[in-house]
């Protein structure tokens, strides 16, 4: 299928939940928030879009300003179609459902994407940092962090700020 | 010159029977230890040397200026050994700290005591016991009251674990090796290691040495019954489970380092020694030469009898650098399900055998 | 009579030890020597590429990708290089195609090589071990011959290759080839059909296929479960499009499809098929010029591209977003042992100790790649 026939089963399907943005690339499409998990069990469930396997999940931060934006990159082993939805999340309260137990590796992926940027995955059992220490403070991958000055008693150096690229 | 022999030479010189023992063991103990550490330092560079050439490599050479291994690495071993004593002695702060230093010993003296009853020569023989088979299974199992306690005294998963395995394989095994070894004692009507080694001379069919090995099916069935089960009971490789590196790290002996190690070390090439004795005086014709009456006597005896000892060994490793090692219960399975009652089957075959043509 | 209670244990598989090749730590819950979970514990080596990626230049991320997948460093080149032309929509010559595939497949060959020799390892067999190094270091010397390095090559540039392959190339690895394909058949024969090896692997750890595409995992584990998934022959990206090679997939020869030792089977299969790549781009490479198509300043497009691309451990993905400048806005790479590991509490609950080992080492994951 491509992503204007997709497009389309999940406008049917839920009326609205498609917002229109022109930046997209080829295979995006950016989805509201607030059904994803009915949104996600439609995409894997339905026979004819059937989602089965969950690629990746990035989590973007868009800048200063933006929101964080968790993406997901699905894929068909059946019908062999790809598609990539984007979800947009406040920044002061970042949170979305967890897709954790349609797709299995959604556990993971959720919790990196929860350990570098803060995003709440809800309903997740299990949602814990993963590559960072337990107690690390800050979400990394944000543009704004600012790294902690000692950790258990190291000192953790600051990297000086250069004088931009070029 | 075994232990009987000295005592008689005391015996005549005077009456001092206490200090004639003593003697006598202290006289014949001393170089038995001096062939189970030889044993241990040839075993181990033979071991690094076939290692390499089956893996194509060429194993520790001693290149470059000095002589820091000896020409072809003669010298690693040696240097092993001084590194292994040298090391510093930890005991780890949490181990049952009696229990830890009595395990090594508890082993060495297994394998010691073992070693004593190996006829490696007509004459070269510690001590000829009437029961030698019996005596050298029965002593061969005090190893595993030794490695149990090095795993529970360390107090560490790794060496509890190796230990438990350790000692249900040994235990399973020894039933095996014991049911086999069974068939040479009936074939022959005793269990004094010289005896049994007499019955093996002459020919059959004019060429074959009368091994008991050939002399029937059942003997030879038993024979690699016996084998396997000897390598399952110095926990070798495909049998290695005790100490398998890739999963327990070192299995029961995770902890020890510096000499309590090489104790270990020590008291498992001489455990390789001591069974391989046992199968070459049981089933090949111990220090007979495999022509039979050709460079038969005297001290050809010994040379026989350690190149047989050695080709064993040789087999030994050259399974644990072939095969994969096997899972705790598949090695189970092998023991109780197949080994056993073929073993069995064995002993009954060689009775019907022996009524009928022997 | 009472009933006797048997307490589980709790056993720390590393973070040192001789069989998480590299530092992993699985918290395994036992009742004696059978497991009942396993929570494997990441991050130990966790070296922020991420968020490095975000302050270098986008060549400079090239060296970072190296250290993700340091087994096979050309494939994560190759995947973050074809990423990022894509992003900027460049037309390498085909001289640097082919340079790229045959690098690709040499070290994915060196990887397999590495993978089923330590698989080996793992369930006790050394010699085979020893063997297959010794031929992958044959490859190792040809990468260093032609750029210097023996691991971490850093030779894929966006737009080209570091260096052209040497005059003789071809020859060296066309003899190579030829020493090479033969000594499969020794593998085969010293591990492979050895008994003990099929009662250690086959039927254990089954993963079935619907369970391996939910969990993610991808590349030879994928295709040990019987699913026909290459990113070379579906998405094909590069040359690739061009090679006549199979896809092997598992087939349960011994036990059941989807066990160790289809995973391990399908990688031995898959070297096989990467000489016969390999064959096929010797005999057609081109001459041309390897550094025409690099740009002198990488300044991408705004914009944002994933792409995946098969690297020896499966679908290694780079997602790359640009805000315009020079350095990157985000990187993101999906690393296929990640998920590859993420399956292992799945398939080796009941299983022994042992196994557990047995299928963490049919995984083949490599923790560098994993903790990024």
């Amino acid at each position: 299928m491509t992503l204007t026939e997709i497009k389309t089963a999940i406008e049917k399907q839920f009326p609205g939940s498609v917002l229109e943005n022109e930046d997209l690339g080829e295979h995006q499409v950016e989805l509201k928030g607030d059904q994803w998990l009915e949104l996600a069990t439609f995409l894997k469930t339905d026979p004819t879009l059937c989602f089965d396997q969950l690629e990746c999940i990035t989590g973007v931060d868009t800048g200063e300003e933006g929101p964080l934006q968790s993406r997901y990159n699905l894929h068909s082993m059946e019908h062999r179609h790809k598609i990539e939805v984007i979800i947009s999340h406040d920044r002061e309260n970042p949170k979305v459902a967890s897709i954790e137990q349609l797709w299995h590796i959604g556990d993971w992926f959720e919790r990196e994407t929860y350990d570098m940027f803060g995003i709440v995955y809800e309903g997740h059992r299990d949602l814990r940092r993963i590559l960072c220490p337990d107690d690390w403070e800050g979400w990394p991958l944000r543009k704004d962090y600012e790294g902690q000055e000692n950790y258990h008693g190291i000192i953790v150096p600051k990297i000086k700020e250069e004088e931009g690229w070029e | 010159m075994t232990v009987d022999m000295l005592m008689d030479w005391f015996a005549a010189i005077g009456d001092f029977p206490v200090l004639a023992f003593i003697l006598a063991v202290t006289i014949s103990g001393i170089p038995l230890f001096l062939v189970m550490a030889l044993n241990a330092m040839v075993a181990v560079y033979v071991e690094r040397k076939v290692s390499a050439f089956m893996m194509d490599r060429i194993g520790p050479m001693g290149q470059g200026p000095g002589l820091h291994a000896g020409k072809w690495g003669l010298l690693q071993t040696a240097a092993d050994a001084v590194k292994l004593l040298v090391k510093e002695d930890t005991v780890p702060e949490s181990s049952d700290k009696i229990l830890f230093k009595m395990a090594p010993f508890i082993i060495f003296i297994g394998a010691f005591i073992g070693l004593a009853a190996v006829p490696f020569s007509q004459t070269l023989q510690v001590v000829d016991f009437n029961v030698g088979v019996f005596y050298i299974i029965a002593v061969g199992s005090i190893g595993v009251i030794g490695i149990v306690m090095a795993g529970w005294a360390s107090n560490n998963k790794w060496s509890l674990y190796g230990a438990m395995r350790s000692a249900a394989q040994i235990i399973s095994y020894e039933i095996p090796a014991g049911l086999s070894i069974i068939v040479p004692i009936m074939m022959a009507g005793t269990m004094n290691l010289q005896e049994l080694i007499h019955y093996q001379s002459g020919s059959v069919w004019g060429i074959l040495p009368n091994w008991i090995i050939f002399n029937n099916p059942f003997s030879f069935l038993a024979f690699f019954i016996f084998f396997i089960s000897a390598i399952a009971e110095t926990n070798r490789t495909p049998f290695d489970i005790p100490e398998a590196e890739s999963e327990l790290v070192a299995g029961w002996m995770t902890e020890y380092s510096g000499f309590r190690w090489a104790i270990f070390f020590l008291s498992e090439y001489a455990n390789m020694l001591i069974v391989s004795g046992l199968a070459v005086a049981g089933f090949l014709g111990g220090w007979r030469s495999p022509i039979p009456g050709l460079f038969d006597s005297g001290a050809w005896g010994l040379f026989w009898f350690m190149g047989k000892v050695a080709s064993l060994i040789f087999i030994m490793m050259w399974f644990r650098w072939t095969f994969p090692r096997l899972r705790v219960d598949q090695l189970m399975h092998v023991c109780w399900k197949v080994f056993i009652p073929i073993a069995m089957l064995n002993i009954f075959g060689v009775g019907i055998w022996k009524l009928i043509f022997g | 009579m009472g009933v006797v209670h048997g307490d589980q244990m709790i056993l720390n598989i590393g973070p040192q030890h001789p069989s998480t090749h590299g530092v992993l730590r699985l918290e395994v819950k036992t009742d004696g020597e059978i497991v009942s979970e396993v929570k494997p514990h990441i991050g130990y080596l966790h070296r922020c590429f991420e968020k490095h990626s975000e302050n270098v230049t986008y060549e400079q991320v090239i060296p970072f990708t190296d250290r993700c997948d340091y087994l096979a460093a050309m494939n994560s080149n190759f995947g973050y290089v074809v990423a990022m032309e894509e992003l900027m929509e460049i037309k390498v010559p085909e001289r640097v195609d082919f340079i790229r595939v045959i690098m690709g497949e040499l070290n994915r060959i060196a990887s397999h090589l590495l993978a089923l020799g330590v698989y080996g390892l793992d369930v006790g067999a050394f010699t085979p071990f020893l063997y297959m190094l010794r031929d992958r270091e044959r490859i190792l010397d040809m990468f260093e011959y032609t750029c210097g390095a023996r691991l971490l090559y850093n030779y894929m540039w966006v737009g080209g290759v570091s260096h052209d392959l040497p005059k003789d190339f071809v020859k060296i690895c066309g003899d190579f080839l030829d020493y090479f394909e033969p000594q499969i058949s020794e593998y085969n024969e010293l591990l492979t059909y050895n008994k003990i090896f099929i009662e250690r692997t086959a039927d254990v750890g089954v993963l079935p296929a619907d369970v391996a595409v939910s969990f993610g995992v991808t590349g030879p584990n994928l295709r040990g479960s019987g699913v026909k998934w290459d990113v070379r022959k579906d998405e094909p990206y590069s040359i690739y499009d061009r090679f006549d090679f199979d896809v092997p997939t598992g087939t349960g020869e011994f036990g059941t499809v989807g066990d160790c030792f289809d995973r391990y089977w399908v990688r031995m299969l898959e070297v096989k098929e990467s000489v016969k790549i390999l064959r096929q781009a010797l005999k057609d490479i081109p001459d041309g010029d390897v550094h025409q198509a690099i740009p002198k300043k990488i300044r991408p497009p705004k914009g944002s591209v994933y792409r995946r691309t098969e690297s020896p451990r499966g679908d290694l993905g780079y997602y790359i977003i640009s805000d315009g400048t020079p350095v990157a806005s985000r990187v993101k790479m999906r690393s296929p042992a990640f998920t590859a590991l993420s399956v292992l509490d799945e398939i080796s609950r009941g299983w022994m100790i042992s196994d557990v080992i047995a299928i963490l080492g049919s995984l083949d994951i490599v923790l560098g790649e994993i903790d990024r």
